[in-house]
């Protein structure tokens, strides 16, 4: 099997086991908040409703568990959520079809800023190690190991509300209508700078560690002891042949930190108002409303997975192994 | 989870050749070495701060946590070490018993994280064939799965998610990290000769397991167990402070709950949201410490202990790539180098 075909595979069971997971966890659960919440609704949510939400969160007793879970992928696959709770009757596709592009755009460009950077300052630190550079460790340590919506709520206090220089929460001034103009792209950067920013100082340091470290694995390889023997210059050497070995773990790693970025990047919208998914899962786990919760969970997991398999590929194509094996 | 073991995960593969981590070497290695890092021991001392704070906290702390009191919203005083929240709290007690909560769940979900990576991943990379490849397949996928929000979703529909619960359930979701990295080191070490060795004597496959395969994990058992305690703390602070888990439950999320629904920010309480904040730093960075102690004790190149910049400077050696100072016991510190000129 080659080695796209191998991993096309592993995305599909992956979402496979995800989707299932959002159908178990209910499920599984004691208690039956959807139930009361449904009776407190009762007379405003018309049948047909009712009915995706009993099958969403398995109420009806008269099916059988198969039935049940034929008649949620039924469901999915025609992008029935069920219905949010508290922005009744609104669907939960469209509410978190709203909220996505706006993650989406947050993550994606503070994430890649992030790792960027930190794969940047790795090198030097990596290459220079004994020097200076390294009391920059403890530094990113403390970063590390603080929680993203801790730095988030400094970075508010500090910079919106002492300094006055960002606003403290929202994504674009509310008084403009959302087009696609310059003076509303620039509200949408001049709001989305600060939680961007907090991101990126959070997320940044872990991608240092990890290059810092394979850089000082990788510098003591014969092929770079080689490339010193054959007189190129330094920066040769750590460009071309120490950095370049070293950033395939990198690579590698991105997959698995992203999902840690994601979670953080979530709460992180919560404390800036931002209106993506994390604030709105956010509002539902504050108002329980259950179908909202349920639905941001599967389009946040499936859009990571979406990221995974592009960050997959990448490494493929920089690293000749991957596609040889097997 | 992201950092700290980073390096294992490279130093695994390369373990073929030198004997693995963690393996006897009678007369070489001093003992208690990982205590004569000053990174570990740096943590090891912050952590034991905490430990101490955790099992005294009720008794030491200056005022009871949910004593109101006519001190709306004092800024640090002699009488409040802290200041006091928007009812007259004792903020510094808030922070002193909120110790044990973070502890104990950070410790609980560990435990329960460390104990199913270690099933999984020596069973997977012991067992190989089928087994192995589903065992994988499985840890894969959560490993993919963001965690943070599978952990919300199933705290908030517990009907009551208080701090065994919550421990229990990011260790049930935190597993997957620790059994991939075990899995990649068992695999290399289930054909070395000590294992074939005890396996042509006949001995049985749990006692080579127990026996001759998990001693030699213990670094990797312990990095990991470590990340995952890191990971705990900051995710259970979280959900305390997006307000899953019950507020009557001091722990420093709990604190920041309450600041960030009553408008520290706006109102520049600093010192309502800043100390619980370093608190979980301090915390955090203490356990990231110990593990940079271990990974520096499984892999010799990130050592850098007593090779300073000065230290170098003094001896006239300019830092430069492919060049690894290692200190070996009885000498102080003896430099390698691969390419000194």
């Amino acid at each position: 099997m080659s080695f796209f075909l191998r991993r096309a595979v592993f995305y599909v069971f992956t979402a496979w086991a995800a989707i299932t997971l959002n159908f178990v966890i209910p499920r599984l659960l004691p208690g039956d908040p959807v139930t009361a919440l449904i009776g407190r609704m009762q007379g405003r949510i018309d049948s047909g409703a009712e009915q995706s939400l009993r099958v969403l969160f398995g109420l009806d007793q008269d099916m059988s568990l198969w039935q049940q879970y034929v008649e949620y992928w039924r469901l999915l696959l025609h992008g029935d959520l069920g219905l949010s709770f508290t922005h009744f009757p609104t669907p939960v596709s469209d509410i978190v079809a709203q909220a996505l592009p706006w993650t989406v755009g947050l993550v994606g460009i503070s994430t890649v800023v992030a790792f960027l950077l930190g794969t940047a300052v790795g090198t030097g630190i990596g290459w220079r190690r004994g020097t200076w550079a390294d009391s920059l460790l403890p530094i990113t340590t403390f970063f590390s190991a603080v929680p993203y919506f801790w730095l988030g709520l400094i970075a508010i206090a500090v910079f919106a509300v002492n300094l006055g220089w960002f606003p403290s929460s929202g994504s674009y001034d509310r008084g403009m209508v959302p087009t696609l103009s310059w003076e509303f792209v620039g509200s949408v950067v001049y709001y989305g700078t600060l939680p961007a920013l907090t991101v990126v100082i959070s997320s940044v340091s872990g991608w240092v560690l990890g290059m810092r470290n394979m850089m000082v694995t990788v510098s003591s390889e014969d092929y770079v002891t080689v490339a010193h023997a054959k007189g190129l210059s330094s920066r040769a050497v750590v460009v071309g042949y120490a950095a370049r070995n070293a950033i395939l773990p990198q690579v590698s790693s991105f997959t698995l930190a992203l999902g840690f970025v994601v979670g953080g990047t979530l709460v992180m919208e919560m404390v800036f108002s931002y209106q993506g998914i994390g604030y709105t899962l956010f509002e539902a786990v504050t108002t329980h409303d259950y179908p909202l919760m349920q639905g941001c969970f599967l389009v946040i997991t499936l859009s990571v997975l979406v990221a995974n398999l592009v960050a997959d590929f990448a490494y493929a194509a920089l690293d000749p192994r991957t596609r040889q094996e097997g | 989870m992201a950092t700290g073991t980073t390096s294992i995960e490279v130093a695994a593969p390369t373990g073929v050749d030198d004997p693995g981590p963690g393996v006897a070497r009678p007369g070489r290695r001093p003992r208690l070495m990982f205590l004569r890092n000053p990174k570990a021991l740096v943590g090891i001392a912050i952590l034991a701060v905490f430990a101490v704070l955790a099992v005294l906290g009720p008794w030491i702390a200056p005022y009871d946590p949910n004593q109101v009191s006519r001190d709306l919203l004092q800024a640090p005083s002699g009488a409040h070490w802290l200041g006091t929240d928007h009812t007259g709290r004792d903020i510094l007690s808030q922070l002193i018993v909120g110790t044990r909560g973070v502890l104990v769940v950070g410790l609980v979900a560990g435990v329960a994280a460390t104990a199913l990576g270690v099933v999984v991943g020596v069973t997977a990379g012991f067992v190989g064939g089928a087994g192995d490849e589903t065992l994988s397949a499985v840890s894969n996928v959560f490993l993919v799965i963001p965690q943070l929000p599978l952990i919300i979703i199933i705290a908030a529909q517990l009907p009551s998610a208080g701090g065994i619960t919550v421990a229990l359930v990011i260790g049930v979701t935190g597993w997957a990290w620790g059994a991939r990295v075990l899995r990649a080191q068992t695999l290399s070490l289930r054909r070395r000769d000590f294992v074939e060795a005890a396996r042509a004597t006949g001995e049985r496959t749990w006692r080579i397991v127990l026996a001759e395969v998990l001693p030699n994990l213990t670094a990797i058992i312990a990095a990991g167990f470590v990340g995952t305690v890191i990971f705990a703390v900051l995710s259970q602070v979280t959900l305390a402070f997006i307000g899953i888990t019950p507020v009557s439950e001091w722990n420093w999320g709990t604190i920041l709950f309450w600041a960030q629904n009553n408008l520290a920010l706006q109102r520049g309480a600093w010192w309502w949201f800043v100390p619980a904040g370093l608190c979980i730093a301090l915390l955090g960075m203490a356990l990231t410490l110990i593990n940079f102690g271990i990974d520096e004790l499984v892999n010799p190149r990130l050592r850098s202990t007593g090779m300073h910049a000065r230290t170098l400077r003094r001896r006239g050696i300019r830092p430069r790539v492919g060049f690894t100072p290692v200190v070996r016991a009885g000498r102080p510190a003896v430099e390698t180098s691969e390419e000194e000129r």
